[in-house]
Parts: structure tokens; C-alpha cells; sequence
């Protein structure tokens, strides 16, 4: 391609005068100005490829026709699209492409078809050239099917499985016109490593790559622009929707996705249309006891007895009032669920604070970022991210910590490996081996549960080389004086042996990390799960303190945040230390403010965490409690424990889309809906506000949450009247000044906007910190932390450490992604990750069950070598209830973010046994 | 797995490229000839593992170039040319001929394992057309009788020494 001009070109398209902007080609530049130029192997947002060649035009003064695509006009240049030659070629390469087509004619996989679309618009109808032979369908995939009789070989599906996604499944093979596309070693794409983010059939012209389910024929009734509701990365997609169902999933052009999605945000939708969908409240039958054991469903009719709203609402209120009137408020807690909007979050909140008089509110986050956020709010004034994860573009070193990126994040970690494949340094700090290793500069597989060590062994040489950031330390920075002390006694020497990397290593990332231009931290639950996750997050937010990485694009620090809304969710207050905004509860100002904007007093202690309340109401001092989407039954630590808490409960009300296994133990169960089936505002990891619309109307008499919220205050005695969400968005951002200038009719518009955003119209700011932190000194802090252990090492009894954590195609507890078709296809069996050499000692087939055990509980799962975990270490998911990982896992707290240590405790392995039935 | 010595080759290969997948060409001529003349999927996940390319790019070398092979070859590896110079005075039909004495296909090893043979581009031999290499010696000027003579004596050779 020539040169990128800097300029505005001006030049001319079939007699019309016309401007192209820096960079555009000539392709781009007609599109832009509203001409047509045909084109196949082109695709906005891929690198042009010039392959097809339906895009020629003929350039006055040049010998040969030109690709539009790939080539950039110059200063008065004469180009003529339409031009007998130009279109005689055009046409001609329509043409052979649709000889090559099956039947010669229409693409029989898609109405979309572009190749259908140019020959239409071209009056190519019955091609001159005799067909090849075609290749076979294959349909070894759950979620994508491959039919190549129908492919133009334009290898825009293996740019996006290369350049856009980099997972590197599809190659072009062979040469000449034996040339064809394959997966991997030319294997079946069922059994290829294909992780089905379907970046290709989003790609592919033809229906050459289609969803397997045959959609590719059907007209949809309606789209709707909305979000995904899976991970924090908040891609912004399009739903087609036909018969109140969604037919497909598009990726839509948004801040944090770029078009881009993954397996869950593309196939993982049909759980909506589940049969398992409460669509009627439920009253728990008089006289079932409640036990430890999880309700089968088919038992579910035998427990529960379908009611009216009225008298479910009535009962589930009432259980609550009673209790909060006889016992007090403090015998009341809430759980919320970062699943939720922002509005339902803030909504449910306020019921708890000003509804049940107390504090007790916390969701997911306790189990997911609590240290974390403990850390930054600790050291640098603020729970958020510094900088978007796209400004991994402008870095130069991206340091990514405990977090296996490309399974929780997958659409970020794609960012990731275009920054890597760009030339930019990716440092992984992880005890496993993880996928995206292939394009890291380092890869520090360390010991577990050593962070720590080997985070002040980073910062001691950076102290020791002399390569602190004097003037940012000077000016934006205290307590430095405390850290240097403590870092004394963590030379990378000394620690070498603790953590498991040689110290030279250690030294080369520091100095790799400290001297960039610009450094940029990730970190996931690796860091954070751990009895010692406050300290880890605190290094992490030193060692950016003390080089500078911060306060710029392309430096920070980013949790990367698990949850589509657990940043919305934290943001509107649903943890029991502060109210919206991170207001403490204890501070009068704060305090006085919610008072007011309220209309009633509020309780100035903070309330309980998840695991506390637990524990609050196994001693009886917790009695009720209202789950509004959290599955604790899975999702929390010591699960026998938790279960026996759960059916302790004298009243406890759920609302849920499914029953879960939390639900099981309920007295009254209140059916809400779906993601796709309401509309609300969602808060991704970057900080990005955006719209989740409603495209579904929700099944039988299943309710919108934040109706279901206002009808339960209006029964303990609040005078609610919201209208609907729009009326609680408004309230939000008179709550929460950092998001007083988003209107809801931006959002309806711009689908997305960053904030802080103070005021109307201010455009949000990406890049925070950049001029000191929102500190009482305004000066981030150091907190040093010392090397501890964790809760439960192993010993000859226990000796296997057991780490959880997810996978790809299962989203935390599995009530979703186990009742979605192609997930649950791909990933169907409980699944424990063990290194082969492990695998071998045990006698344990992979593919075999091994069982598991550890003081508080156990499991039996099927084998699975890997390479990536360590020996003498096992990983699960924690998604499977007939194999629960959470029974394993301490419930052992940080004494600061009271999270439990999810990512380590000590088990002992077994060959053989049989797995637990499968509940969903 | 690799076989020691072909480990060994590969390292000192890996030794002279400063990036790894740069050495990808030359390895996989190492992993081919120390399997028998050809390349399996599983040598090919490795040699992918081990110069930190993809599966899929391994594959798209070594169907574009046609000196890798995938099935075992014959102790005789015939590659007849069929291009220009070759065809016009008969490569085409000595390689149907060798094809028809074999009852196999280009691409493919015959029942017996002694031959294998290929159709290929120019060997530029074209001043002694048709050429036909068989292993790594040039056989000029060919033409069926010839060839079935040399194909003899090589059969006995081979037979002789298996």
C-alpha cells in the first residue's frame, strides 16, 4: 500500500469531486461520501487484503485497473469506478465467484450474502464458467458449521480468527487452486482448538461459516442495539429477534468490543428461552423442611406451590417486616448480583438501607474484587480502573497479573494480543500457564499464593537500580519512606527460591517494566482471592506509584472487573461499607445527604459482608434475607457450611430467572427477567456507562426486577413510585456526581458514555489520576505489605494445592451458560485440570473421574491434563453443582476485603469415583 | 515425540535464528527426515509448539510447499515434472506410465513401499527433458523403457536390502 498520506486528499470519483480523510483508500473514501464500489474480500475494521479483486478501478494515467481497497488516492488523482474496463472486471470476478457457488447461483446458507448482494446490483445473473468440485459440509461444531461450497476464499475469516481475535484456528492451505481454508492441521473444526467467538461467521460474505443452528435463512421481525450481559469487558451487540426469540447475535461497533465478541456474548443467549424459566411466583409448601441437600428440579413441584403476585408479594414482604419489627433490623440482610442494572442495584440497596434499616447489603464483588478495591480506595482514593484496557495500544510494556485473560475476558484479551503482535511487551505474572503465554515476552509462572514476595522483589530492584520516578514520588506520592524499609528484605536473590523465578528474570521485568515510556498493570482474581489479596493489590498499586505508570494513556492500573456490571453494581453502593458514590456510611456529610435525598434516617454502621451474613445467620442472628439474582449456594466458599446457613433461614425471598440452587432453599421465589427482557444501564470495567435494551418481552408472568424491588418497599412501608428505569437513572445521577452528566437520552444515543462525567455534555474522561488522586492529601499512598501465607497449606494428608477460577463457555455458577445449547455442548462435564505428570503418579486417565477432597468437603470430576497447571496443583470451575468446587475452598477471610481465599487450600486426590447427578 | 538426535538438530538450528519461527522451514525438513521421509500431525503440534507458531500456519506451510510430506514415502521417491519443456516430450505420459506400473496416484506411496511417486513443477532440467528425480539423483532424457529398467534395479536393490 503507498504511503498513509497525513493529508486531506481531494480527488475525483466518476466525475465527482470528493475528500479523502488521512489514511482512507479509495474504497473507504467513496463509502464514506455515499458511492458504491463493489467489494468481497474487504471488511471495515480489517486490514484490506486486495485479494478479490471485485473492488477494481481504473486510475486515468495507470496502465492496470487498481483494488479500491488497498489503495490510497493522491492529490487530484481521476479515478473512475464505473468505466467499461472497470466494471467489465468487476463483473468478471463476480461472475467466476459465482460459477463457484453451489447450484451456480444464490448463496443457499444466508440472505445476507454480499457475494448475491454486488451480483445483483451488477446484473450478473447465470455465470459462463463451469463449477469445481465442492468440498463436503462440515457440522463437527456445535456452534458454527462450515460449508466451504459456498466460500470465496476472501480470508476474511482468517483475518479475524488471526489479525482481530488472534486465535489462530484458520489458516489458508495448499496453493494454486487446490487452495482452500483449514483449520489447524486441516482437522474438522469440531475437533480444531477453536475457542467459537465467531469472528469468522460475523466475517465470512457467504454463509461459507454460519451459526450451526441454520438461522442463516430465517427474517428477523426486529433488531435491537444492546449489550452482552456476561463479562465486564461490556461488548456492545445487536440481537435479531424473530417471534419474540433471538435468532443471532451480532457484534455491534462499541468503545470496549470494536464489533468483537466471544463464545458466551455470541451462542450464549438461548438460556432465556430455557424450560427451566420461572414464569409464576413460588410459595415455598407448608411444612417442607429445609435441608443441606441441593432440590433436584424434578422435585420442584413437591416444594414449591405456584401463587398469585399479590400473595406472593404479600408473603415474601411480610416474612421480612415481621422479623425486622420483632428482631430488629439487624436480623435482616440483602444479597444483590452484579448481573443486575445499575438502576435494580441502586433500587435494591436502597431497599435494604432504608427498607430494612441496616447496611446489610453486599453482592458478588466480596468474592470477586473486594480486596482489590479495599486497596485502591486505601492508597489511591478511587475503586475504578485508571485507564480503559484498549490503552494497551498507546503502551509499551502490559503487564497482565492473575488473570487468565482470554477466558474471563475474552474480548479484551484480543487487544491484548494485537498489542503484542504490534511489538509491545506482555509480561504475564501467573501460576498457570495460560493460552495467551504464545505471545508474551515473559511469562513468570510463579509459586502460588507468593505474590507478594515476588511483587517487592519487582519493586526492591527498582528501589535498588535507582529506577523510582523521583519527580512523580515528590509530587503526587507519601509514605514512600515506609515502603523502602519494608522492601529491604526482598531482594530479588532472596526471594528467588519463595517465588520460583530465577532473580535475573525477576530484575529484567522490573527494569523492563519501570523504564518503559509507558507501563500498564492488569490483574484478575489471581491477586485478589487470596487471604492476603489486599496486600497483593496494594504492591501492585506501589509499584505503578513508584515508577510514574500512571495518569497517562497507556500506564494504570486496571482490575480487569469479572462481572457486566460489578462496577455499576460497587459504583451504586450495593456493598455494605458505603453508599452510592463510595460515600463511607459512617461519614455525617454522606450520610446526611442520603438522608435527605432519601427522606428517612440511615443506619451510620456498616453492614455485613456475604461470607459474615453467612456466618451471622448460622449463629441465628440473621434470620431473613432477599437474594435479588446471587447464587451463594454455588458461588460461596465452604458450601456445606453456607448451605447449612441457607436452610437456617426462618424467611428468605429470591428473585431469579431459573430455579438455582439458592432458590431451593427459598420461601417464596419471585420469577424475574432476563437480560435481553429489560432494559437498563451497565457499567463495564472501563467504566463505560451503556444500555442494555430490552428485545424480548419477558415469559408468562415473569416481572422486571426493578418492579418487583418497588413492589417489595411499597409492602415494608416505603412510598416508592418510579416509573419506570429512566425515573431511577435520574435519581442515580443526583446520587452519584461522577455520573450527574449522563442523561438518559445520551445513552440513547451514544449507547456508551465514560465516566467521570460531571457534567452534561462533558465527554467522560478515559484516563483518570492524571494530575494526583482523590486522596484527603491528593497524594496516592504507599501501604507496604509483607510476605504471609496462605490460610491452608498443603501437608502429607492434603499435598495437592486446588485453585479455582472459570472457564471459557461456563459463567460462574452455570445457571446461565449450563442452560445454554452450545456452551453446555461444548463444556458438558465436570471438568478438574490436572498436569499430566500428576495425572501419571495418581494412575488417573484423562478422561477418567478423580475425586477430591479437602477438610470441608468433596468432589469427584472427570481428569483433564494440562500442561498449564503446574505439578502438584489442580484447577477447577466452580460451575458444576453434581462437582461443586466451592465445597473444597475455604471460607477463610482477608482481614481487609473479606474475601475468601478462593485460589488456594489444600486437598488430596484420588483415582476414580462416581460424579454426583447433575442438577440443571 | 522427537526423536534425541532430531531434538539435538533442532536445537543447533534454533541456534542460528534469532527468532524462532524463522527456523520453521529448515525443522521441519529435520523432523521429516528423521521420520522416515514424512511428517505425522502430532510432529507437526510439536514443531509448532516448539517455534511458537500456530498449528494452522504450520499447516499452511507445509501444504503449499511440496517437498513435506504426509505419507510415508516410498524407499524410492520419484518426482516426475510435467511443465512446459518436460510435457513436450512426454512427461505427462511417463508419469502416467509410472503411475499405471505402480497402480497408485501422483502424491501417493504403491502398496509395496518401495516407490512413491509426484508430480512436479520444473526441476530445471529442461535441456535433458523429461527429467524424473528419484530420491536426490537426476535421471535425464527419460522415457518409459528407462524408466522401468531403472525401476528394476532399483526394486532389487531395495529388496536386497530391506
Amino acid at each position: 500500500m503507498d504511503a498513509f498520506p497525513t493529508e486531506i486528499v481531494r480527488f475525483e470519483l466518476d466525475g465527482k469531486t470528493i475528500e479523502a480523510l488521512p489514511g482512507e483508500s479509495i474504497l473507504q473514501a467513496a463509502q464514506r461520501t455515499g458511492s458504491e464500489i463493489p467489494h468481497l474480500c474487504y471488511k471495515a475494521g480489517y486490514r484490506p487484503d486486495g485479494n478479490c479483486r471485485a473492488c477494481v478501478v481504473e486510475i486515468d494515467g495507470e496502465r492496470v485497473l487498481a483494488p479500491s481497497c488497498c489503495r490510497n488516492p493522491k492529490e487530484g488523482m481521476q479515478v473512475n469506478s464505473q468505466s467499461e474496463r472497470a466494471l467489465h472486471s468487476q463483473k468478471m470476478v463476480v461472475e467466476l465467484l459465482l460459477s463457484d457457488m453451489p447450484e451456480q447461483g444464490k448463496s443457499p446458507y444466508t440472505q445476507r450474502s454480499e457475494l448475491d448482494i454486488w451480483a445483483e446490483k451488477l446484473g450478473v445473473v447465470q455465470p459462463r464458467f463451469a463449477g469445481r468440485q465442492q468440498p463436503v459440509q462440515d457440522i463437527s461444531h456445535p456452534a458454527i458449521s462450515v460449508q466451504l461450497d459456498a466460500c470465496i476464499q476472501c480470508t476474511r475469516c482468517v483475518r479475524a480468527c488471526r489479525e482481530v481475535q488472534v486465535n489462530d484456528v484458520i489458516g489458508y492451505a495448499n496453493r494454486g487452486d487446490h487452495s482452500t481454508i483449514v483449520f489447524d492441521l486441516n482437522d474438522p473444526l469440531g475437533v480444531s482448538t477453536c475457542v467459537a467467538c465467531g469472528e469468522c461467521v460475523q466475517a465470512c460474505p457467504t454463509g461459507a461459516l454460519m451459526p450451526s443452528d441454520n438461522v442463516g435463512l430465517e427474517v428477523s421481525d426486529k433488531t435491537v442495539a444492546s449489550s452482552c450481559p456476561y463479562c465486564g469487558v461490556g461488548c456492545l451487540l445487536t440481537y435479531d429477534v424473530k417471534d419474540n426469540r433471538i435468532l443471532r447475535v451480532e457484534g455491534r461497533e462499541g468503545p470496549a468490543n470494536k464489533s468483537r465478541l466471544c463464545v458466551k456474548g455470541r451462542y450464549g443467549f438461548d438460556y432465556v428461552h430455557h424450560p427451566d424459566r420461572l414464569t409464576q411466583p413460588q410459595i415455598r409448601c407448608e411444612g417442607v423442611p429445609k435441608t443441606v441437600e441441593l432440590l433436584n428440579p424434578s422435585d420442584f413441584d413437591k416444594v414449591f406451590r405456584p401463587a398469585s403476585w399479590e400473595e406472593a408479594l404479600e408473603v415474601a414482604a411480610s416474612g421480612l417486616k415481621r422479623i425486622r419489627d420483632e428482631q430488629g433490623p439487624q436480623a435482616l440482610a440483602g444479597f444483590g448480583c452484579a448481573k443486575g442494572s445499575n438502576e435494580e442495584a441502586y433500587l435494591l440497596q436502597k431497599l435494604v438501607r432504608t427498607g430494612f434499616g441496616n447496611n446489610n447489603i453486599d453482592h458478588c464483588t466480596r468474592l470477586c474484587h473486594a480486596s482489590s478495591v479495599v486497596a485502591l480506595l486505601e492508597g489511591i482514593g478511587s475503586g475504578a480502573v485508571s485507564n480503559p484496557f484498549t490503552d494497551v495500544e498507546d503502551a509499551e510494556v502490559i503487564m497482565v497479573v492473575g488473570s487468565n485473560t482470554p477466558v474471563n475476558h475474552p474480548v479484551a484479551a484480543t487487544f491484548f494480543k494485537n498489542a503484542a503482535q504490534a511489538g509491545k511487551d506482555l509480561i504475564l505474572i501467573d501460576p498457570r500457564r495460560i493460552d495467551l503465554a504464545r505471545y508474551a515476552s515473559y511469562s513468570l509462572q510463579f509459586n502460588p499464593d507468593t505474590d507478594v514476595a515476588l511483587f517487592n522483589a519487582l519493586m526492591h530492584t527498582i528501589v535498588e537500580e535507582g529506577l523510582c520516578n523521583e519527580e512523580y514520588l515528590a509530587k503526587y506520592t507519601e509514605g514512600f519512606d515506609a515502603l523502602k524499609e519494608n522492601l529491604k528484605d526482598y531482594s530479588p536473590e532472596g526471594m528467588a527460591k519463595v517465588c520460583g523465578i530465577p532473580a535475573e528474570t525477576l530484575r529484567e521485568v522490573a527494569r523492563r517494566y519501570a523504564t518503559a515510556k509507558s507501563s500498564i498493570i492488569f490483574w484478575g482474581m489471581g491477586v485478589s482471592q487470596h487471604i492476603h489479596g489486599t496486600d497483593n493489590a496494594r504492591c501492585l498499586i506501589a509499584l505503578a506509584l513508584m515508577t510514574g505508570q500512571i495518569g497517562r494513556p497507556g500506564t494504570g492500573l486496571h482490575p480487569l472487573r469479572g462481572q457486566n456490571n460489578v462496577q455499576g453494581a460497587s459504583d451504586m453502593g450495593l456493598i455494605p461499607m458505603v453508599f452510592p458514590d463510595y460515600k463511607p456510611v459512617g461519614d455525617p456529610t454522606a450520610k446526611h445527604f442520603f438522608e435527605k435525598l432519601w427522606g428517612t434516617t440511615l443506619d451510620p454502621n456498616p453492614g455485613l459482608t456475604v461470607v459474615e451474613i453467612t456466618e451471622e445467620i448460622h449463629k441465628r442472628n440473621i434470620k431473613g434475607l432477599y437474594i435479588m439474582g446471587e447464587n451463594p449456594a454455588m458461588s460461596d466458599p465452604n458450601l456445606n457450611h453456607t448451605r447449612e446457613a441457607l436452610a437456617r433461614l426462618e424467611h428468605f425471598v429470591i428473585q431469579d430467572i431459573f430455579p438455582t440452587e439458592t432458590a431451593g432453599f427459598a420461601d417464596v421465589i419471585l420469577p424475574t427477567s432476563a437480560f435481553p427482557e429489560k432494559t437498563g444501564t451497565f457499567t463495564n470495567t472501563n467504566r463505560q456507562v451503556q444500555l442494555g435494551r430490552q428485545a424480548l418481552e419477558p415469559p408468562g408472568d415473569s416481572r422486571q426486577d426493578w418492579w418487583i424491588i418497588q413492589e417489595m418497599a411499597k409492602r415494608l412501608g416505603l412510598s416508592w413510585n418510579y416509573r419506570g428505569v429512566p425515573d431511577v437513572f435520574e435519581e442515580i445521577r443526583k446520587a452519584t456526581p461522577s455520573m450527574a452528566g449522563i442523561t438518559w437520552d445520551r445513552l440513547e444515543q451514544d449507547h456508551s458514555v465514560t465516566y467521570p462525567c460531571e457534567n452534561e455534555g462533558d465527554p467522560g474522561d478515559p484516563v483518570i489520576f492524571t494530575d494526583g488522586f482523590p486522596t484527603p492529601s491528593g497524594r496516592g499512598k504507599f501501604v507496604p505489605a509483607k510476605f504471609s501465607q496462605a490460610a491452608e497449606l498443603p501437608n502429607e494428608e492434603f499435598p495437592y494445592v486446588f485453585i479455582t477460577g472459570r472457564q471459557l463457555e461456563h459463567w460462574h455458577t452455570g445457571s446461565m451458560t449450563r442452560r445454554a445449547g452450545v456452551l453446555d455442548a461444548i463444556e458438558p462435564l465436570p471438568i478438574v485440570s490436572v498436569n499430566p505428570s500428576d495425572l501419571g503418579q495418581l494412575g488417573v486417565d484423562a478422561g477418567t473421574t478423580l475425586t477430591v477432597q479437602s477438610r470441608r468437603g468433596k468432589l469427584t470430576a472427570f481428569a483433564r491434563g494440562d500442561h498449564g497447571v503446574p505439578e502438584g496443583n489442580v484447577y477447577m470451575s466452580f460451575a458444576y453443582n453434581e462437582a461443586a468446587a466451592n465445597l473444597i475452598t475455604t471460607d477463610r477471610l482477608d482481614p481487609f476485603g473479606k474475601i475468601p481465599e478462593f485460589k488456594f487450600c489444600a486437598v488430596k486426590l484420588s483415582a476414580g469415583g462416581d460424579p454426583a447427578p447433575r442438577l440443571v | 515425540m522427537l526423536a534425541l538426535d532430531t531434538q539435538k538438530e533442532i536445537a543447533q538450528l534454533l541456534s542460528r535464528y534469532p527468532i524462532k519461527r524463522n527456523a520453521l522451514l529448515p525443522i521441519l525438513h529435520v523432523v521429516q527426515k528423521g521420520n522416515e521421509g514424512y511428517l505425522t500431525p502430532e510432529l507437526l503440534e510439536e514443531v509448532a509448539g516448539i517455534c511458537e507458531v500456530s498449528q494452522t500456519h504450520v499447516e499452511g506451510v507445509i501444504s503449499f510447499y511440496t517437498m513435506y510430506k504426509l505419507e510415508k514415502p516410498g524407499k524410492f521417491h520419484l518426482q516426475v515434472c510435467t511443465c512446459v519443456p518436460c510435457c513436450l516430450v512426454g512427461g505427462e505420459e511417463l508419469l502416467e506410465h509410472v503411475e499405471q506400473q505402480l497402480d497408485t496416484h501422483a502424491g501417493h506411496t504403491a502398496d509395496d513401499g518401495v516407490f512413491s511417486v509426484e508430480e512436479v513443477e520444473c526441476l530445471g532440467a529442461c535441456s535433458y527433458a523429461p527429467a524424473v528425480i528419484i530420491n536426490e539423483d537426476y535421471h535425464e532424457q527419460m522415457n518409459p523403457e528407462k524408466l522401468d529398467r531403472l525401476m528394476d534395479e532399483l526394486r532389487t536393490q531395495g529388496q536386497a536390502h530391506a
